[in-house]
């Protein structure tokens, strides 16, 4: 495979499109609505209806918008694209029909709706465009480009030098330089190093590394080899949950096909580059996700985090020098390649470059995946592309960061989300999960549902989370069935920091943050709960 | 071997490049509290009680896993560390059955001791009382449930120094359990050997050898009865 070949695949694929493009999302979200069968009666009404030479049905990935799924869209016979929203596999006929000047009474949505119009897309940029499960269609936009111009024209710490000069930082959550990581790996000593992509995405109410998975599965197969070049490794690993079987399905063709064109394998456009990954499937823990018990498990061993330093880029899987990213930040490496670092580096702001994708849930009008551009102010993710709470209730908190994170009050909508600004707020940038809460929501409620959370996802190991959770939860069932006082609240406050200050890996240390979030701004409610303090120390004397 | 020179708690100390925090305060006669840590396993950093504050470092490290480095400044003692660790005893307290007056640990139970030594005298949280079983089908050992503390260092002595792998850990939070084999019964396990060294780390009353239980310890009253009517009324039957 030498780059005249893969223009030729690119060009003999777009000769090969027809004049009308019928766009069909296939992701979880739609295909839970039957999306398969939608897609098989929009193919069987185009041939009935004899359109079959200037209209192809297409299976795409997610289109963002999920709220209005299944979604339709159709190219080519406007300027801009036509929408059509909650379809039913019945309604396949009337679509196509439309394609002929027909009326129908489908919901038919706007692609200038804010939902859309403020989006700016780079990791996303072909989800719902190109069919997941063909490299010919990734190929025609532009994919395995950037592989070939890091691996012809740059050096590996050429490539390190530019996802430094990009800003980009760690998407799973933490926000780490992801440059700073990529070079430390790199001058790590060590014959062998490994890759590791990490979508174990877990967060309650988060969906964004599934749908990257799902829609554009090549897209982080390529970060991951870009990668691989500027560290020195031959051997990257994808550990995926066990619950996206879809995304895994997806990962397994792209990874057969790259492997048939000769750009995953020995050798790779004729240079002496060797890339391998293979899928590692995960069993079900939440813990996996953290780097440390997701190497363990990877490894075939239970899935528990150990302390660090080490870090894994010095001594991670195998005890070999191992670079862990996570899926969203190996989507914008080739974007990042193929554009340039200062270009990457003019979105978003002083200290949070690019965009970040968020999955928007909760009492929302417009639920789905959105990405925007760092910095944008909460007040128009919510507001303006959510659209608010539905049913005109008031929005009363936004809860970023799943399990780790925290619940930012409706005053401080007009912050800028950014890895900084969240965290001055008592709450963190994540994975990318936003549950939106309405004014009929009851905080105490939230911060056990979180408690309750991290309890079951404890992986046991270290006492402060294991059993600090466990009491935690006790004493948040307590408040919320009015059986507590006010030194029980004083409690939980003190378990709060030691959990925070004691416990082994992220998990633990971060089990507090909804707790302690709601308390910072929602105190009231917790007080009012409590039951005046009974006479006596309420203590339980020791054996 | 080259050594690396630290403070810990004020005093100048030296230890060995690559020793750890505990090694070097250990050596140099300042305790730190431990439970997880066994001489002769490989450490897990898991129980937190041998956390130490490092000056730079604005997170709380395991004494156990951290390795010592030139310059460090470590304290071990602070009155906020042995908060934690009077909490972290409290919450190990409340999470099982640790009943010591009747328990075969008694006296010389190191969860005991360090409640002593660390003034933890009373438990605020309230007890979880869950119900485990026993497992005493093995023909020498037995194991309480009730009294493990997921330490892991039977486990490590298993793999590690004896080499059968017999003990693991299943489940997850707090209904992880070590487990024989595929979570058998003890008495079927078929890689144990038998060789006692579970036994010999358990730092509670989890792990013990058959016949040093409280219940165990029955009178044989009927032996008296039997000597008195052998003697007196030569009667021999029991």
């Amino acid at each position: 495979m030498q780059i005249e070949d893969l223009n030729a695949i690119a060009e003999k694929h777009i000769a090969s499109r027809k004049k009308i493009i019928v766009r069909t999302c296939m992701s979880a979200g739609c295909m839970s609505s039957r999306a398969d069968a939608i897609k098989a009666n929009l193919e069987k009404a185009v041939i009935e209806q004899q359109l079959d030479a200037d209209v192809e049905v297409r299976r795409v990935g997610c289109m963002g918008f999920c709220g209005q799924g299944p979604l339709v869209g159709i190219d080519g016979v406007k300027e801009k694209e036509i929408l059509f929203e909650h379809i039913k596999p019945e309604d396949a006929e009337a679509i196509i029909a439309s394609l002929k000047g027909m009326q129908t009474n489908l919901e038919i949505g706007d692609p200038d709706h804010p939902f859309f119009a403020k989006q700016t897309k780079i990791v996303r940029a072909n989800g719902g465009i190109i069919d997941p499960e063909k490299i010919e269609d990734y190929i025609a936009v532009g994919g395995y480009e950037a592989l070939h111009n890091a691996l012809t024209e740059m050096q590996p710490a050429q490539v390190v030098d530019e996802v430094t000069k990009s800003g980009l930082r760690g998407r799973g959550g933490a926000g780490f330089p992801t440059g700073l990581k990529w070079g430390t790996v790199a001058k790590s000593p060590g014959a062998k190093k490994y890759i590791i992509c990490n979508g174990d995405e877990g967060d309650p109410g988060a969906f964004m590394d599934r749908s990257v998975l799902e829609s554009d599965p090549h897209l982080v197969l390529e970060g991951m080899a870009i990668a691989a070049y500027a560290v020195g490794s031959d051997q990257g690993f994808l550990y995926v949950r066990a619950e996206y079987p879809l995304a895994i399905s997806r990962l397994q063709i792209a990874i057969k096909q790259a492997k048939a064109l000769g750009l995953l394998g020995s050798g790779i456009f004729e240079t002496p580059f060797n890339f391998n990954v293979d899928i590692r499937i995960g069993a079900g823990a939440f813990v996996c996700g953290e780097e440390t018990a997701l190497m363990m498990s990877v490894e075939g061993k239970r899935g528990t985090p150990r302390p660090r330093p080490p870090f894994p880029a010095e001594s991670g899987l195998f005890g070999c020098p191992t670079l862990i990213n996570n899926v969203e930040s190996f989507a914008n490496i080739t974007a990042i390649i193929k554009k340039g670092g200062d270009w990457y580096a003019g979105i978003g702001t002083e200290k949070s470059k690019g965009t970040k994708v968020f999955a928007l849930t909760g009492k929302i009008k417009n639920t789905g995946l959105i990405e925007v551009p760092m910095g944008i102010p909460l007040r128009q993710i919510v507001m303006e592309m959510g659209g608010g709470a539905p049913d005109g209730r008031q929005v009363k908190s936004v809860q970023t960061g799943g399990p780790s994170g925290g619940c930012i009050p409706a005053e401080f909508l007009d912050t800028p989300v950014d890895y900084e600004s969240l965290m001055k707020l008592g709450s963190i940038m994540g994975s990318g999960g936003m549950v939106v809460m309405d004014d009929t929501t009851n905080m105490v409620e939230i911060a056990k549902f979180y408690m309750e959370f991290c309890k079951d996802e404890s992986c046991g190991k270290c006492i402060p989370c294991r059993a600090g959770t466990t009491q935690m939860e006790n004493l948040l069932n307590k408040i919320i069935a009015r059986q507590a006082t006010r030194r029980d609240l004083a409690k939980l406050e003190e378990l709060c920091d030691m959990v925070k200050n004691t416990s082994l890996c992220g998990l633990g240390q971060t089990a507090p943050n909804p707790v302690l979030s709601t308390l910072k701004y929602f105190r009231n409610e917790y007080e009012e709960l409590l039951q005046p303090d009974t006479f006596g120390p309420g203590v339980t004397a020791m054996k | 071997m080259s050594a690396r020179t630290l403070t810990v708690d004020g005093k100048q100390i030296s230890a060995e490049k690559g020793a750890s925090v505990l090694q070097a305060a250990t050596e140099a006669g300042i305790k730190i509290p431990t439970l997880c840590h066994l001489e002769g396993v490989y450490d897990v950093g898991a129980c937190r009680l041998c956390l130490v504050e490092v000056k730079g470092v604005n997170k709380l490290l395991p004494a156990c896993t951290t390795r010592v480095a030139e310059g460090m400044e470590v304290s071990t003692n602070s009155e906020r560390l042995n908060k934690y660790r009077r909490m972290t005893l409290e919450l190990l307290f409340a999470e099982r059955n640790h009943v010591c007056a009747v328990c075969v640990a008694n006296g010389h139970c190191e969860l005991q001791t360090l409640a002593y030594s660390l003034g933890m005298d009373h438990v605020r949280y309230d007890y979880i009382f869950p119900k485990w079983d026993v497992d005493n089908t093995h023909r020498l050992f037995g194991m309480d449930h009730n009294r493990c503390i997921l330490c892991t260092r039977c486990v490590r002595s298993c793999w590690h120094i004896e080499g059968a792998g017999t003990k693991n850990v299943a489940g997850r939070g707090t209904k992880s359990k070590i487990i024989t084999d595929l979570n058998q019964p003890w008495g079927d396990s078929e890689s144990c050997t038998e060789c006692g060294k579970c036994v010999m780390s358990c730092p509670t009353g989890a792990l013990f050898k058959k016949g040093s239980a409280v219940g165990e310890s029955v009178r044989d009253r009927d032996k008296l009865e039997f000597i008195v009517n052998a003697r007196e009324k030569k009667q021999w039957n029991a």
